[in-house]
Formats: C-alpha cells, sequence, structure tokens
C-alpha cells in the first residue's frame, strides 16, 4: 500500500458514580423512565448552578494515573459553548487548557501509545425521535444530562485498525480494574471517535510524528458503539482517503459518522462548519488544587492493574502468558484464582492445575467459592490435570507417528478414534483425565 | 387613609410586631396600598404576590405561637431575577414574560425561612442590563422622587420600591453597580456584599463571576439586619464562602474613630459631577469630625475598570442566555431586547477563536492587577469612600440611544466586582430633588466594618422620606 494511516483516538469513559457530576441526582440512568433523574441543575434551568462531584474528580484522577499521566496540581472547569437541543445550558461545562491529566501513555505489544490528556467533562441529553400522535418529534430525555464522563485523548500514534483495538481492550481493561465505570460499549459507558488521515510512504517519517510532519487534514468519524466497528471504520476511512489521494485530491477536513448497514462513513460536518467553543474558566467552580498528599492518596486506591499482574502470575505461579491472559482479564477472575490458590496451597495443589481447572473447566465463580473449588479438584480429580497445550502437544505428535489411523479415519472409518485416544493418553502422565481428547482429535482431522 | 406602617424600617417594624401595636397583615396591607397608588406611576413592580396578605397572617400565628424569627412578618419585594416557586419570574425580558419557576432560589428560600412576606417582584433592566432601568421589556421604572428621571438600574424597581415606602425591603443583583447606583439615586441603602457572601443559586445569572446578591433598605442598620439572613454558604453554590459569618449588627453604633479612611485621588478627576464632588467632600468632612483619619491613596488601574468589565461581563452574558433558546422557556430569541442582543454579540466576539487572547485574556490580566490595587490600599487603610455616579440622576431617554455613555455610568461601581469586594452605598443628600450617595467600599468579607462606618455616617444625617 501506498500510504500510511496515522490515526488518533478520543474515547468518552462514563463513570458509574452514585450522583451525577454537578448535582446530587442518580447517574444510574440506563433504562430508566425519562425525565425522572432530573433536578434544577442537569435541567440547566436559569439560575442553577454547578457543584463539582468530588468521587468524579478523584476518579478521574485514578485513571489518568492509571495511565502514567502526570496530575497537575491545578486544574480548572472550562465551559464548552454551542447550541444543541440535548445541551440544556447552551454549553457544556468541560476541560480545555487544564485538564486534569498530561502526557500518559498505554503499552502495547510491539508499541506505545501517548495519551494526550485525561479530563472530566458532563454527559448530555439524549434526543429520541418519535412519533406523536401522528407527527414526527425529537423528544429530550434528560436523565443522562450532567452524568460524568472522562474523556482520554492519545496522540496521532496508531498505524491501524488492530492497534487500535488492542488500546481499547487494554483501556477497558484497566477501566474495569479501577472500578470506575462497567465501560460497557453497548451501554454507551465508552464512545469512541478515531481521527483518520494517511501520508505517502515515500515521505521520510517514522512514528511517533511531530506535529510538523502530520498530514495538513484529518477525518474524524462519531457514532462507533462497538471495538468491532471502530476497526471496520477506519479500514473503511484508510480506502476511501486511498482513493481520493490516487486521484491526486486532498480528503476534506471533516467530521464523518460510521454508518455500519452501508460500512462506509458518511460526512456530518465539514471545517467551514466547525464549532467555535468559545471555551472560557467556568466562573461558577473555583479552580480545583490537588496537592502532592491528596495525589498519593487517590495512587493508593489504585489496585496492582493488569500489565502489573500479568509479569507477576507469570512470576509467581509458573504460567503461561496465554493462560495468564486469560485469567487476568478481569480482576474478580484474578483474585478468585489467587484465593483458591491460597487455599489449594494447603492440599499441595500447584498453581498451575488450579488455572487449568479454572481455564478448562470455566468454573461459575458466582456459585463455587475459591475454597468449595479446590475442594472440587481435589475430590473430582485423583487424575492429573494436564495443560490445554500440552494435550493439543500430544495430540499432534500421535496424528504425526499415526498416519495409518489418521488415513483411515479420513477414509470414513471412525471407529479407529478409539485407538488414537488410546496413543494420545499413553503420551500423558499417569492418571491424567482424558476429557477433551477426542473432541481435539476429531478438530485436528476436520 | 393610610396608616403609614409602610414607611416603617425594619428595625421599626419588628418593634411593632413585637410589642403587638400592629400586625403583620396591617403592615402588608398598608404596602400592597402603597403599591396599588403609586405603582402604575411608578412602575416598580412586575408581578404581586396574591398570597402575601395570607402569609403574613400565617406570620401573625406563628408570632401568637412565639416564633421570632429574624424577618417575621417584614413585607419585602424581590428584583424579578430572584426565582420564586409558583411566582412569575421574568428577568424583565419578553423571552421568559410567562415563566413560573420550579423551586426557590437559596436567599429567597432563607428570607421566606426567616418569616419574610414576599409582596412581589420587582422591575429591572431586561436580564440586569443596564444602569437607568429603561431596558426593562416591561417599561422604566420612573425615580419617586422626580419621575421625569431615572431611578437608576439595573435594580431600578426594587431601589424604588423602598423609596416609596411601597416596602420594607428588597432584593437586588449587583454586576457593575446594579444595586448602589440606584441606591444613591433614591436616598436608600444599597449593599453589594463580597462575592461568595451570599448565595447566587436560583438567581438568573448575568455575569456569573461577578454577580453579587444584595438588597435596599431604608437604613445602615436594617442592611445589617437583611445580611445576617441572607449571608452564609451555600451547598448549591460553590463560590460562597465556608467562613463563619459574623452578626453584622455587633459594633454597630462603635463609630469611626481611630479609622483610616482611604479617597482615592483617581475617582475625583475630570468627569465627576462638581455637586456630587462637594457632597462627598462634605461627607469627608463628617468623617474627620467623627474622628477618622482621612488618606489619599491610588488605585491605578481603575482607568482600565470599564473596558475590562465590559469584556468580561458580556462574554459570561452570552454564554449565560444561551439556554434561551425557544426550545424550553416559550418564547424565543426574537425577544430579546437590543441591549441583551448587543451584549450577546459582542461576548461571543471576545471569546471567539483568536480574538480570546487579545480581550478575554487581557481583561482577566487586568483584573488581577485592579485586584491586587485593593489589597495595595487596605494594607494602608480600612475603607475607602468614593462616589458612585460621576453623574446625578438623568432624565427618562436622555442616554438611551447612546449605550456607550450609558455604560460609562458605571465607572466608579464596576471596579468592585471586578475585585469582588464590598461595596455600600449610603445616602449623602439631596442635589435639587434628587437625592445622591457615596460608596464605602472594604476588603473582602468586611461588611461589618462597612455597616459600622455607614452607620456613624448615618447618624450625622436627617432621614428624609418621601411626602406622598
Ligand atoms: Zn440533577
Amino acid at each position: 500500500m501506498k500510504y500510511q494511516p496515522i490515526i488518533g483516538l478520543e474515547t468518552h469513559v462514563e463513570l458509574k458514580t452514585k450522583s451525577k457530576m454537578f448535582c446530587s441526582c442518580s447517574a444510574d440512568y440506563f433504562g430508566k423512565e425519562p425525565n425522572t433523574y432530573v433536578c434544577p441543575v442537569c435541567l440547566g434551568l436559569p439560575g442553577a448552578l454547578p457543584v463539582p462531584n468530588k468521587t468524579a474528580i478523584e476518579w478521574c484522577i485514578k485513571i489518568a494515573l492509571a495511565l502514567n499521566c502526570k496530575i497537575s496540581n491545578i486544574s480548572k472547569f472550562d465551559r464548552k459553548n454551542y447550541f444543541y437541543p440535548d445541551l440544556p445550558k447552551g454549553y457544556q461545562i468541560s476541560q480545555y487548557d487544564e485538564p486534569f491529566g498530561l502526557e500518559g501513555n498505554i503499552k502495547l505489544k510491539t508499541k506505545n501509545i501517548r495519551i494526550r490528556r485525561v479530563h472530566m467533562e458532563e454527559d448530555t441529553g439524549k434526543l429520541l425521535h418519535a412519533n406523536v400522535g401522528g407527527k414526527k418529534v425529537s423528544l429530550i430525555d434528560f436523565n443522562r444530562s450532567g452524568v460524568p464522563l472522562v474523556e482520554i485523548v492519545t496522540e496521532p500514534d496508531f498505524e491501524n485498525a488492530p492497534q487500535v483495538a488492542e488500546y481499547l481492550q487494554k483501556l477497558q481493561q484497566i477501566i474495569r480494574y479501577l472500578d470506575v465505570s462497567n465501560a460497557d460499549m453497548e451501554k454507551g459507558d465508552m464512545r469512541l471517535e478515531p481521527n483518520i488521515s494517511l501520508v505517502s510512504r515515500i515521505s521520510n517519517f517514522q512514528f511517533p510524528i511531530s506535529s510538523e510532519n502530520l498530514p495538513k487534514y484529518k477525518v474524524e468519524v462519531k457514532n462507533i458503539n462497538s471495538f468491532r466497528f471502530v476497526a471496520r471504520a477506519i479500514e473503511a476511512e484508510i480506502i476511501r482517503q486511498g482513493e481520493l489521494l490516487n486521484r491526486d485530491e486532498t480528503p476534506t477536513q471533516e467530521t464523518r459518522g460510521w454508518d455500519e448497514k452501508k460500512g462506509t462513513t458518511v460526512s456530518q460536518r465539514s471545517k467551514e462548519e466547525a464549532h467555535d467553543y468559545r471555551y472560557f474558566p467556568e466562573p461558577d467552580i473555583p479552580p480545583i488544587t490537588f496537592g502532592l498528599r491528596e495525589i498519593r492518596a487517590v495512587r493508593e486506591q489504585i489496585p496492582e492493574l493488569p500489565d502489573e499482574k500479568r509479569k507477576r502470575f507469570e512470576k509467581e505461579y509458573g504460567l503461561s502468558s496465554h493462560d495468564v491472559d486469560i485469567l487476568t482479564r478481569e480482576r474478580s477472575a484474578a483474585d478468585y484464582y489467587e484465593q483458591a490458590v491460597k487455599d489449594g496451597s494447603k492440599h499441595s495443589l500447584t498453581p498451575k492445575k488450579i488455572a487449568n481447572y479454572i481455564i478448562n473447566k470455566k468454573p461459575d465463580m458466582d456459585k463455587t467459592v475459591p475454597g468449595e473449588l479446590v475442594e472440587l479438584i481435589l475430590v473430582t480429580h485423583q487424575t492429573t490435570e494436564v495443560s490445554s497445550e500440552e494435550l493439543k502437544q500430544a495430540v499432534r505428535q500421535v496424528l504425526l507417528e499415526n498416519p495409518k489411523a489418521v488415513g483411515d479415519y479420513k477414509a470414513g472409518k471412525t471407529q479407529v478414534l478409539g485407538f488414537l485416544i488410546g496413543k494420545v493418553r499413553a503420551q500423558l502422565p499417569p492418571k491424567s483425565s482424558s476429557e477433551g481428547i477426542r473432541e481435539l482429535i476429531e478438530q485436528a482431522l476436520k | 387613609m393610610n396608616n403609614g406602617l409602610n414607611t416603617l424600617t425594619i428595625r421599626e417594624s419588628l418593634e411593632g410586631l413585637r410589642n403587638k401595636e400592629f400586625s403583620s397583615v396591617e403592615l402588608t396591607r398598608a404596602c400592597l396600598d402603597q403599591i396599588k397608588k403609586y405603582n402604575s406611576d411608578i412602575n416598580a413592580f412586575l408581578t404581586i404576590n396574591e398570597r402575601a396578605i395570607n402569609e403574613a397572617r400565617r406570620a401573625d400565628e406563628a408570632r401568637e405561637n412565639g416564633s421570632d424569627s429574624p424577618l417575621l412578618g417584614i413585607p419585602i419585594a424581590l428584583k424579578d431575577m430572584f426565582l420564586t416557586k409558583g411566582l412569575r419570574t421574568t428577568a424583565a425580558s419578553h423571552v421568559l414574560e410567562n415563566y413560573i419557576p420550579q423551586y426557590d432560589s437559596t436567599v429567597v428560600q432563607k428570607l421566606k425561612d426567616a418569616g419574610a412576606i414576599i409582596l412581589g417582584k420587582t422591575n429591572h433592566d431586561a436580564w440586569a442590563h443596564g444602569s437607568s432601568g429603561e431596558n426593562s421589556d416591561f417599561g422604566p421604572t420612573k425615580n419617586p422622587w422626580n419621575k421625569e428621571y431615572v431611578p437608576g438600574g439595573s435594580s431600578s424597581g426594587s431601589a424604588a420600591s423602598v423609596a416609596a415606602d411601597m416596602t420594607i425591603a428588597s432584593t437586588g443583583t449587583d454586576t457593575g453597580g446594579s444595586i448602589r447606583l440606584p441606591a444613591s439615586f433614591t436616598n436608600t441603602v444599597g449593599l453589594k456584599p463580597t462575592y461568595g457572601l451570599v448565595s447566587r443559586y436560583g438567581i438568573i445569572a448575568m455575569a456569573s463571576s461577578l454577580d453579587s446578591i444584595g438588597h435596599f433598605t431604608k437604613t445602615v442598620e436594617d442592611s445589617a439586619i437583611f445580611l445576617n439572613v441572607t449571608a452564609g454558604n451555600d451547598p448549591m453554590d460553590a463560590t460562597t464562602t465556608k467562613n463563619k459569618i459574623p452578626n453584622h449588627l455587633e459594633d454597630l453604633d462603635k463609630g469611626v474613630k481611630g479609622f483610616k479612611i482611604g479617597v482615592p485621588k483617581e475617582y475625583f478627576t475630570q468627569g465627576l459631577d462638581s455637586n456630587i464632588k462637594k457632597n462627598i467632600e462634605g461627607a469627608i468632612k463628617k468623617f474627620e469630625e467623627l474622628g477618622a483619619e482621612i488618606i489619599e491613596i491610588s488605585l491605578p488601574h481603575t482607568e482600565y475598570g470599564i473596558a475590562c468589565y465590559y469584556i468580561i461581563q458580556p462574554s459570561e452574558v452570552s454564554s449565560n442566555l444561551a439556554r434561551y433558546d425557544g426550545i424550553r422557556y416559550g418564547n424565543d430569541r426574537t425577544r430579546f431586547g437590543d441591549e441583551a442582543v448587543r451584549r450577546i454579540i459582542l461576548g461571543t466576539f471576545t471569546l471567539s477563536s483568536g480574538y480570546y487572547e487579545a480581550y478575554y485574556k487581557k481583561a482577566m490580566q487586568a483584573r488581577t492587577l485592579i485586584r491586587q490595587d485593593f489589597e495595595e490600599a487596605f494594607k494602608k487603610v480600612d475603607a475607602i469612600i468614593s462616589p458612585v455616579s460621576p453623574t446625578p440622576p438623568w432624565e427618562l431617554g436622555e442616554k438611551v440611544d447612546d449605550p456607550l455613555k450609558m455604560y460609562l455610568s458605571d465607572v466608579y461601581t464596576v471596579i468592585a466586582n471586578l475585585a469582588g469586594i464590598p461595596g455600600l452605598a449610603v445616602p449623602s443628600g439631596f442635589i435639587g430633588d434628587l437625592p445622591t450617595g457615596f460608596q464605602i467600599l472594604g476588603p473582602q468579607f468586611s461588611e461589618k466594618l462597612l455597616f459600622r462606618i455607614g452607620h456613624a455616617f448615618e447618624q450625622t444625617q436627617e432621614r428624609k422620606v418621601l411626602e406622598k
């Protein structure tokens, strides 16, 4: 391909604080009767004033710290002025030039993604387009108005869609580890806005790209509500922009929306129509100072994060990175595993054995406490557990060493399966469970 | 036949009520009668509270039952910027001409809790934009002392209603002089408290970083009684102080002996009307006689005050008025009056990308310098005396076609808003048949001191009551 994509990402994360950002209304609005979680403040009634939610600010700082950001000790809110019917005050309270967090990063497998800023703002209401009495109308539900949002903005460091997907997975995992948001895409807890542009590969550049080497345009894509769609939207945009560049046209700087049905992006707003948000410091909220001690106190609340946990699990329990990935995907699962290891050590059950059991048997962690799980392993498995990797290796070897049986099986003599299972079992340590061997052989011979 | 109860002060009324000389119903009725008689002339009230007499009756019952809350049974008027639950609140603008609020502002709640009776809502320049009251969408308020003249603005109706004895006291908002200027034009006492001393919650915002919530009374003592009710932290307003609030009546009678009172030389240059100058010089002399030391001081950045104010204020106005977009409050933006439109456009311009640095940011820097001027000055003096308006009240219509001229009448008042300090306007006599006054400025949260100084001066004057 002639062009190198340059991609940056803005992610909005809705916090699951008890109350909204600037009033005491419940923030748990999802699925509730419209306009029942409202008050003068989040309705933007005349005279109403915002009072910032301390927990929301602490959680924003928690996210910023978890993303290795610097925390500004003086920060403030600003007004972002624009008109939209779901914005009752005519401005959104956000942060402009003094966000809570600056200059962080997330490490991907092969690359470092720099985080430009982490800031706090309020969510808007929601427009519902409906038919009332045979008339097409737009209705406004303000339940979501004023719910705290944290916006995480990266530098244009992504080279392709898979990197974006990996970043998002990691970000989601970190947010969930911090327990500050459900980060559920379907409920709109996480909203993604990639910006994409292409540069010719001939031009001399390398990541991270300095601002003067950035293309003269960038296209922002909105309305993306799943990780899968973000990848598709980016791919579609790369193709669309590539075609324009091939015709010697420069793509227009604009905001486009992702149309899932059509599988393309559609122009929403050009540069000429871009808002001038007329930011200025929010006079209703005094500047917020965060001393070193307060920052330390927030830092102390941060649990062990996925990367550290993975490293420790590999080292401490001697697990493969594949197994560790599964066990640490959710903080609760990792905690469950560690408790089971603790309980199991009294019965000389190895961490590896427990890991294998959890990964292969997928016990219901809500119903079986770790202690019970250990009992279960001891009672039902006098046999030795083998890891799925070991099992797969044994199957591969047996199939390789018995080409005749394989040929017979493929010719329709399925009764040789028993013979092959026996051979595989012979490869495994005595007393190993034979569960799953049949499926693995069948799969391999398909 | 008028029993004259409406001419009483808060203190006199409370005494009469406590001694059972009259009831709150009688007091309230006297005010309502006066409103009925003169409001068509003066245009001070936009809305009358039909339940006022019922509320007065309840106050009388409460007193019977032993209650003696600080304003129990005292009739007051509210500037129509103060949200009143169930009682129309218009901001004196056609945009909100039918708006009935769902909640009371914190100050209204506090006044009700203190037992005050709401007579109604007073006229003012629409959205509090103006210095004369003539920008009201419901017609100008007239100066009760001479109906050819303006009562000053923006809190025109609140000032006129107290001057004309239609009410015992009234509330106002002061963003750049909107309490102090009409007070000095109507022979009333007007307090602009320290920014953050009185909650702004539930009061229609004009310019949020400047808006101060104050009141009009007939005496300095009344002003202190009123502030004792309204001042204090409000969990609904993040900009209110967490300081403990003193009793503002304490030390009221202790005089000014030994006080150092500053007179800023920049305030007495050309542009100040010679009669006003003479009047204030008289007041200064009085203070010397009372034992205060008068010291000339300098507030070198005064000259940037108006320019600075007319950038910050419209910027915030343009943002604060954005919510009246026609979707939810009945009338749309075409119903904004000329002055509101002027400020929205001005503010939108000064905040626009590319202009923000040149205007808003510069103005904020100038604001810091103005604040520092005062900090320096208050190292040398306890309080400052200054004119309120550069001219006496002007004739109705005189400045309506010249907004800039109108803006310049705020030259002595905006500074206190930019610095966030308190100012107390005290009557100091008459120029012809029209009142004049001066203001006492002090450090942040020095209201108690201002009352003490104002009260000392007031004792040297005879209170002139409007003959009606
Ligand atoms: Zn609310």
